[in-house]
């Protein structure tokens, strides 16, 4: 299987990219790792007129320290996140959930903003940012703005982006010590997950995200709020669907779905408090 | 480590690295897609997106007019091309229903990829692009999905036949029709089962390659295809074409895998060959991985009901079973013979003296199934295994002593069975003892008492399955019996070259079985050679014009037993050579690593090496003896051969995820004398994660359209490393007596003890919440909607 | 489009479609067929091979997106007529049977116990996640990469 015929063109630096997908208009394609495209193009799931290529766009990739948060290159491939020892250090959930994602191959190719951009509810790490209440720079012809994770994700494989938008930097911030879980339920590891949790809890609170739960990742606010009023665990892991609508697939039932999100939570929790 | 040391008489049963390997490991092996055909079209398929629909038109004008597209047929414009629809071998019933089968279809597509019309272009990628623009008119019509709404005929599938029952079988033994009724009517304990066997896609890695090159006069033409069958594929479609079959020459390269997906004569098979002749040039087609799960025939897909009765001591007295079973659309080449392989052994290992066994099989609107790994004999097994633990926890006895009070003893054997099949050796108990003390059953079974306590939700089970499997198909007097069309002989060459190198030529059609290291041993074994002297020809019908492939775990203990009765010919004549030289006795030589010695006179021998050069020049040979050292057997087995054994599974249970977790897999297997072990794991190892992927893993979901929802491998679960546990091997070694050799075979077992074993552990552990039964796959949310019926059962 | 890719150490000047897959350009192009194809999905991890010295599905890869790389298929990895260790690992620990995953096994192999040359049995088995088999039930496998690495 071979996708169907596009023109590929090549961007040097994020402002070339930019102006390229200006250039050819809402048929074009930004080709990063391209491991959420290319699979979708081999099956002419999508036919993109225009690849706009920024794998070489060298200045993308890093993971800085920048205070009070990591700065994160959208175009990390998810193999230098989960083995990073800033992240390790600072935002293990990120490192860890980032050695989740697909298998080794997958992660020697696909990229932080690739996946973040493609805004897949059943990736990994679209949810576990925004557990992290990470914040995402999109860079268009009028310059950069900010977007928070809780903002961004808009619909199945909708986001907040611009079509001359760019995604090029996640700010995720430190976790200070917090506990921390990621919870990925599935039945071969290569796969998505049926249902992914990614938590943390500590001095500021918490934060839950559920994978998988509905057409876009799901912050779960109820159970954070619930803890935050003095419930227990076990309690508020009751409440982990509540903003999630998830679906019924050859997996799981919708039913079967909502069971495993309150376990799963449950569990994160209990490992992010221990 | 290289194989190059001189190995005198003692190769057999050592664990000699495969020759095949340097070929495979550097990339050097050439598989039928990897071979340079230049200018070869290549052939892509239009298939049905309905289960079930009348064909009102095919289009072929945009297709036939987009860039390099040489032509394009529908199923109506290739019906010149066929002597004969496509072979069906098996006539199980002298009134079985067998629909018209063509490549392509013509007036109606009966599966959802079934072949519509049929492109040949100048690459792979402009076929499949002019697929595309092939505009099909349909008709869609209710699909078939459930067997049991199959049966009731509510939509008849074939018109012309009126019916979706192909054929009901019945194994009814004489005598046996009343005494069973009173065996179960006065029975201390009687089970009554329902089992579902899922559709199993068998995903061989390497999908489905042909190609047909023909020669441009003369008519002959080759056919490359990665097929296990190459010569049974050679007379099937010279048949079906109506070419002379001394025209046709069938040769697989490396072949990546088969399971029984790749013992068929396919459509991509037939259409390659006549459309090659039909436009003078080498024709391809090379099979995608979503292709692959809809036109290559699937495994299993049968409902058994299953009943024992048994005494108040737990003796099982009878068995009856009855089966319906799933053809798919139309009968391949063995379809309807699958549910009869297993049709002896549904009293498994055990001492039963009342048997009844029916099928009846139909059509739906689905892919054809066909044989995939075990083909019949797992399901048998699964049924009998699964219905024996049911008893002992009906009796509340332990399900190891209830199989121990009624195995067939090994003092019985030879045993002759209720169905008239004689076991030819076994010692199911020490299989069972040896499988228990390498499982720790009494130490799970401790653990089990304190770990399954109420409210806990993480379950410990240990499950076993014992099994006998018939294989080494077979006597080909059995097979008349069955109405298999064709025999169950091997044959085999062996060929002393002047310089007393040497040529196997082998019947068989190894795709990972690693025969031409198992061959060359069994012959360094017999003439004293180093097995790097051996050669080993195989897969190509030029070469190795006789033989009957690859399948049914039958190439060691037929086709391995025939080249070493060939290598005990050439014995015999090399001896005839040696005594005229010697000027000995026969009876007074001795045969011995490479070398004839007459008795007594150390000082008087003769190698083999120099006989072969006698033998070449014919200088000076016995009067009548014929030139050269060469022998051909083909060699009809008197008997199947039995392999047995012990399988044992332990799992813990998440009962709140229902998710189930492999903690250990002991497997004890009985093939007999082994050629080779390291190779006799690998098939133990390989056949167990398929049991187990059947066990916890895999199925054909289909909708209520017919549609298959999982047709990819990213949706159907063959697991990966890191989803399956190590195993633990043991076994015993019971020689059949029916072969010089003391072989039985291997290919399947793993495969036939899994799925049981896996099963039983997971009912085991939930046994505690009142569940007596698991569908497979037995998958997360499976388990946990069982645990959910059966807490909601127990509230109400 | 033009590219200039270095494969097992030659390095080929091409001009090739956009939308040519890498695994396609070394079969095709290069005619190195060891590299097989098993799946359209990204699944199987039969096309295994090295980019850059990572392990990589390259059905998931154009040919122009390793334009300038180094890249290393199965026939790569003998040197000098000499199996690579991981090469010779699974041939002594019967690692293989139909040979059809295999190429991609071993690059994944290697490329795993590059990033992790120490590895425990459970680390093997979830550094191969990518990669399947249907004959050999992976437990074969498993040593043969433990026994390379142990140096076996």
């Amino acid at each position: 299987m071979i996708p169907a015929a596009f023109e590929y063109v090549r961007a040097g630096s994020a402002a070339e990219a930019i102006s390229l997908i200006g250039e050819h208009g809402e048929e074009a394609k930004f080709l990063a790792g391209g491991h959420s495209l290319l699979p979708l193009m081999k099956l002419r799931l999508a036919s993109p007129s225009v690849l706009v290529d920024i794998g070489r766009v060298g200045d993308l990739s890093y993971i800085r320290d920048a205070g009070d948060h990591i700065a994160i290159g959208a175009l990390t491939r998810h193999m230098d996140v989960e083995t990073s020892a800033l992240l390790q250090e600072h935002v293990p959930l990120l490192a860890h959930a980032a050695g989740h994602v697909g298998d080794p191959q997958v992660r020697h190719r696909g990229t932080m903003g690739g996946t973040i951009a493609h805004a897949d509810p059943a990736s990994d790490l679209p949810a576990t940012t925004l557990a992290l209440g990470a914040t995402y720079v999109a860079t268009g012809p009028n310059g950069s703005r900010e977007i928070a994770a809780a903002d961004f994700y808009q619909g199945f494989l909708e986001s907040a982006l611009e079509p001359d938008e760019m995604l090029t930097e996640i700010r995720v911030p430190k976790m200070n010590g917090a506990g921390w879980s990621f919870q990925k339920f599935n039945r071969r590891a290569q796969d998505w997950a049926i249902v992914g949790v990614a938590a943390w809890r500590g001095a500021a609170g918490s934060g839950v995200a559920l994978v998988n739960m509905g057409s876009t990742p799901v912050l779960a606010t109820s159970v954070s709020a619930a803890l935050a009023g003095g419930a227990s665990v076990s309690d508020a892991a009751q409440l982990a669907a509540s903003e999630a609508e998830p679906q019924s697939d050859l997996n799981a039932s919708t039913e079967y779905r909502t069971h495993l999100a309150k376990v799963l939570v449950r569990r994160a929790l209990e490992q992010a408090s221990a | 480590m290289t194989v190059t040391d001189d190995r005198p008489a003692a190769v057999l049963g050592t664990r000699m690295l495969r020759r095949e390997d340097p070929a495979l490991l550097t990339g050097e092996a050439k598989y039928t897609n990897d071979l340079a055909l230049p200018g070869a079209l290549s052939l892509a398929l239009a298939r049905s997106p309905y289960a079930h629909a009348r064909i009102l038109s095919v289009d072929l004008s945009a297709a036939l007019a987009a860039p390099g597209v040489v032509a394009a047929y529908a199923g109506a414009d290739l019906s010149s091309l066929w002597a004969a629809p496509m072979p069906c071998a098996w006539p199980v019933t002298a009134d079985m229903k067998n629909p018209a089968h063509y490549p392509v279809a013509i007036g109606k597509a009966a599966y959802v990829g079934d072949a519509v019309a049929v492109v040949l272009a100048t690459s792979e990628s402009a076929a499949r692009d002019a697929v595309e623009l092939i505009d099909v008119q349909y008709e869609p019509l209710p699909a078939v999905v459930d067997l049991e709404d199959a049966l009731s005929d509510r939509v008849v599938i074939h018109d012309e036949l009126g019916t979706n029952k192909s054929y009901t079988w019945d194994l009814k033994i004489e005598d046996h029709e009343g005494a069973i009724d009173e065996a179960f009517a006065s029975a201390a304990h009687v089970v009554k089962e329902r089992y579902v066997q899922q559709r199993l896609l068998p995903m061989a890695m390497e999908p489905r390659a042909v190609a047909a090159v023909p020669q441009p006069f003369g008519g002959d033409i080759t056919l490359y295809s990665s097929t296990q069958v190459p010569h049974i594929l050679k007379i099937m479609s010279a048949i079906t074409l109506g070419i002379p079959e001394h025209q046709v020459r069938v040769t697989t390269p490396a072949v990546g895998g088969g399971f029984g997906s790749k013992l068929n004569v396919y459509a991509e098979e037939l259409l390659c060959l006549a459309l090659a002749r039909k436009h003078k040039v080498p024709v391809r087609w090379n099979e995608e991985r979503t292709e692959n799960a809809v036109a290559t025939i699937h495994g299993r897909g049968q409902i058994q009901h299953m009943e024992l009765a048994a005494d108040a001591a737990g003796k099982i007295t009878a068995v009856r079973v009855r089966i319906l079973g799933d053809m798919g659309a139309y009968l391949q080449l063995v379809t309807p013979g699958i549910p009869l392989l297993g049709a002896f052994l549904y009293a498994g290992v055990y001492d039963i003296p009342l048997y009844d066994f029916s099928c009846t099989s139909v059509f739906t609107t689905l892919t054809p199934t066909d044989a995939y790994r075990g083909a019949g004999r797992p399901e048998a097994t699964y049924a009998i295994e699964r219905a024996v633990d049911t008893l002992a926890r009906q009796m509340g006895i332990d399900p190891m002593e209830l199989r121990k009070r009624n195995f067939i003893k090994k003092e019985q054997f030879p045993y002759t069975a209720m169905t008239g099949l004689v076991y030819d050796s076994g010692n199911h108990l020490a299989a069972a003892e040896k499988a228990a003390g390498l499982a720790d059953y009494e130490g799970v079974r401790a653990r089990q008492a304190t770990q399954n306590v109420p409210g806990a939700t993480t379950l410990l089970g240990i499950g076993q399955a014992s099994y006998f499997e018939m294989c080494g198909l077979a006597p080909s007097r059995v097979l008349a019996s069955l109405n298999y069309s064709a025999g169950g002989w091997e044959a085999a060459t062996v060929r002393v070259l002047p310089t007393n190198k040497i040529q196997v030529v082998t019947g068989t059609a190894p795709h990972g079985q690693g025969h031409e290291t198992s061959w060359s041993m069994i012959v360094a074994d017999k003439l004293g050679v180093s097995p790097d002297d051996i050669d080993v020809l195989h897969s190509d019908t030029a070469i190795a014009p006789l033989g009957l492939d690859t399948y049914g775990s039958r190439s060691l203990p037929v086709g391995g037993v025939a080249i070493a009765m060939a290598c005990d010919k050439v014995i015999d004549k090399a001896k005839k050579i040696a005594a005229h030289q010697l000027e000995a006795n026969e009876d007074d030589l001795e045969f011995s690593g490479g070398t004839f010695t007459v008795k007594g006179s150390p000082g008087k021998t003769m190698p083999l090496a120099a006989i072969a050069f006698e033998a070449f020049t014919a200088h000076n040979l016995p009067d009548g003896l014929e030139p050269n050292l060469e022998a051909h057997v083909t060699y009809d087995p008197p008997n199947f051969s039995w392999p047995f054994g012990t399988h044992i599974c332990t799992v813990e249970v998440d009962t709140e995820t229902g998710q189930v977790t492999v903690l250990q897999y002991v497997a004890v297997d009985d093939c007999g004398n082994q050629v080779n072990p390291l190779i006799v794991e690998g098939q133990v190892h390989g056949g167990v994660i398929q049991g187990l992927a059947q066990a916890l893993f895999e199925e054909a979901v289909y909708d209520d359209d017919g549609n298959l929802k999982n047709a990819s491998l990213a949706e159907y679960l063959v697991p990966a490393a890191s989803d399956v546990p190590g195993l633990t091997l043991g076994f015993t070694v019971t020689p059949s007596p029916t072969n010089q050799l003391g072989v039985k075979g291997i290919g399947e077992a793993g495969t036939i003890g899994a799925a049981p074993a896996v099963i039983n552990a997971v009912v085991d552990a939930l046994s505690s919440l009142g569940i007596t039964n698991m569908p497979m796959p037995a998958s997360p949310h499976t388990v946990w909607n069982a645990i959910q019926h059966a807490q909601n059962g127990a509230s109400k | 489009m033009k590219i200039s890719v270095t494969v097992n150490g030659t390095v080929h000047e091409s001009d090739v479609e956009p939308r040519t897959l890498l695994v396609h350009y070394v079969r095709e192009t290069l005619g190195l067929t060891g590299t097989n194809v098993g799946c359209d999905t990204s699944s199987c991890g039969a096309c295994s091979l090295h980019l850059d010295g990572e392990a990589v599905k390259s059905c998931t890869v154009l040919a122009v997106q390793a334009d300038g790389a180094q890249v290393t298929t199965i026939e790569g990895m003998a040197t000098d007529g000499e199996m690579h260790p991981m090469q010779k690992a699974f041939m002594e620990n019967h690692g293989l049977q139909c040979g059809y995953c295999t190429p991609g096994m071993v690059m994944a192999a290697t490329s795993l116990l590059k990033e992790n040359p120490n590895p425990t049995e459970a680390e093997v088995r979830l550094g191969l996640e990518g990669n399947l088999c249907r004959c050999t039930g992976y437990h074969n496998i498993v040593k043969s990469v433990l026994a390379c690495a142990a140096g076996e």
